[in-house]
């Protein structure tokens, strides 16, 4: 038998007011996978997340984390998010990297509970996962994209969760720290053994790394192996989008 | 320069309710400073202002004596501060338009108490601009319990408090109860904008929550840092602007904030000899 998917939604419909966004989703996640999300803008992409994160309830149909409804699941610390927005935070906020990351913590510690010494080394620890221990004491502004992203990371890593949701976390990253970062991600997913969900556009980097991948352009268009997307052309591909696309596949 | 202050009951008041707001004023003021809310304490002292003259109308021409002028200002403030949400709520995509919408309601209705109670008067013109001689110990008192309220929520919501102003977002996902957070925060700013206008008057109340942040800002390494250096700021602004304010007779309000512009000069110039020494070191 098989476990319990991470995430599972079920004949999933979404529409913002009159225009449907998401149109008959059935899609899971199974622990320990890497699935990257692809799809163009407008696609539902971070719509799907919201439903995932509880966010937002489906127009019809379920979705499941762990087996219990999004909306009620209350192990909020379990889910780790970056988002979209993540790099449009007040850049003027006078922050260091350990306070940002400590918001991490938050809500897990609890209403009138204190921060303590234990604490104080769960967060160190997951900046120096990220490997920013340099950066510590560094204002969060001061940082470049990528550096800023990773901080962003171990915020969501400090709770200790076991799926991480990353919303196109490398826009606004030079290329050249793209690579390092999808090695980060997959010592995570590897090591730590924490499920990944990645939105990105990097078609070319995540068939690298992912375990999975999912096309959405309000249908999941494919869902499969890294392999089998590689292998489709790129006529297929219009297909599935309804546009030509650009497919980047890195040779290695 | 001091010794009147200790030595005058009524100075003593003033002295003490100073030091209270010096306090509470920047330590609110360093989250509306960082999530861009100054403008909205603007239009909640302008709307306890609103209150102050209903409590100056009832003083004068009713027999009603519990709703003082600063028990108008509060009630009016807090309620004020709850519209104001309401209103963002409405206009989302154009939030900042509770402001105007909020602060000329506010003047309008003072304009309306204050013609009822037959126009101006010294004491108007004391919660306007601020006071050295006029604060009770009633008033004190008040203030006190304020000031007690305050600094104990914002001990006990502190991580709170910081992870919705700096994302959210964030805080929503990750299970802090944002909207409930923020609420107290609002009501808390009108609070500590009631408490703050019998010292520095009800026109440069936000200037005492927000120019000691702006000094700060520049040169504190962290946020709690930023809180710590703007407290500071503000209880040097509040103590050199009375003790001025007193011997020249200038009402407080305006040394206190011409004290705290001159602290945040200071603070810009230090940012900036600091960069330039830097950048010398660099260059060797
Ligand atoms: N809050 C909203 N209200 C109305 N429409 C929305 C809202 N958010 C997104 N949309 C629409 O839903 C569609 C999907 O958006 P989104 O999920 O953000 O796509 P993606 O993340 O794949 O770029 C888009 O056409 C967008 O315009
Ligand atoms: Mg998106």
């Amino acid at each position: 038998m098989q476990k319990t998917p991470v995430i599972s939604l079920k004949n999933v419909n979404y529409a913002y007011e009159e225009k449907t966004v998401l149109e008959n989703i059935n899609f899971e996640l199974q622990e320990g996978s890497f699935m990257g999300l692809l799809g163009p803008n407008g696609g539902g992409k971070t719509t799907l997340i919201k439903l995932v994160l509880g966010l937002l309830k489906p127009t019809s149909g379920t979705v499941e984390l762990y087996g219990k409804p999004a909306s009620r699941f209350k192990n909020k610390h379990l889910i780790g998010f970056v988002s979209q927005k993540s790099n449009a935070f007040n850049k003027g906020f006078p922050a260091t990297v350990y306070e940002v990351v400590s918001m991490g913590l938050t809500a897990k510690i609890g209403y009138m509970h204190f921060f303590t010494k234990k604490h104080k080394k769960i967060i160190l620890d997951a900046i120096d996962q990220v490997g920013m221990a340099a950066y510590k004491n560094r204002n969060i502004g001061e940082l470049s994209g990528g550096q800023q992203q990773r901080v962003f990371i171990a915020r969501a890593l400090v709770s200790k969760p076991k799926l991480l949701i990353l919303d196109e976390p490398t826009v606004g990253v030079d290329s050249e720290n793209v690579q390092r970062f999808y090695e980060l991600l997959h010592r995570l997913n590897v090591e730590k053994g924490i499920t990944m969900l990645l939105i990105t556009h990097d078609t070319g980097i995540i068939t690298q790394y992912a375990t999975d991948i999912a096309c959405l352009n309000k249908h999941i268009h494919f869902h499969g192996k890294p392999d089998d997307y590689i292998a489709m052309n790129e006529a297929d591909l219009s297909n599935l989008y309804g546009h030509p696309i650009n497919k980047v596949v890195h040779d290695h | 320069m001091l010794h009147d202050f200790i030595a005058f009951d009524f100075l003593r008041n003033t002295f003490y309710t100073g030091l209270l707001i010096g306090l509470i004023a920047p330590l609110l003021g360093t989250f509306i400073v960082v999530r861009r809310l100054s403008l909205l304490a603007d239009a909640l002292s302008h709307v306890t202002l609103a209150g102050i003259a209903f409590g100056l109308f009832l003083e004068k021409k009713t027999a009603i004596t519990f709703i003082t002028p600063m028990y108008g200002g509060m009630f009016f403030s807090v309620v004020g501060s709850i519209f104001i949400e309401k209103l963002r709520g409405l206009y989302k995509a154009y939030q900042e338009i509770a402001i105007p919408i909020i602060l000329s309601g506010g003047v309008g209705l003072s304009l309306i108490f204050i013609s009822l109670a037959n126009g101006f008067n010294t004491d108007l013109f004391n919660y306007l601009f601020g006071s050295v001689s006029a604060v009770s110990y009633h008033d004190f008192i008040s203030i006190l319990v304020i000031a007690i309220i305050v600094v104990v929520l914002i001990f006990f919501f502190y991580k709170e408090l910081v992870v919705l102003s700096f994302d959210e977002e964030h805080a929503t996902i990750s299970g802090i109860h944002a909207k409930r957070i923020h609420l107290l925060f609002i009501i808390l700013t009108a609070l500590v904008i009631a408490a703050s206008m019998r010292i520095v008057g009800v026109l440069l109340v936000s200037a005492l929550m927000t120019l000691p942040v702006a000094a700060s800002m520049r040169i504190a390494k962290s946020f709690k840092q930023t809180i710590f250096l703007s407290i500071v700021f503000g209880e040097l602004a509040v103590m050199i602007g009375l003790v001025t304010g007193y011997y020249f007779s200038i009402p407080p309000g305006g040394t206190i904030v011409m004290a705290s512009i001159f602290m945040l000069l200071g603070a810009i110039s230090y940012r900036y000899v600091h960069k330039k020494v830097q950048k010398w070191g660099n260059e060797e």
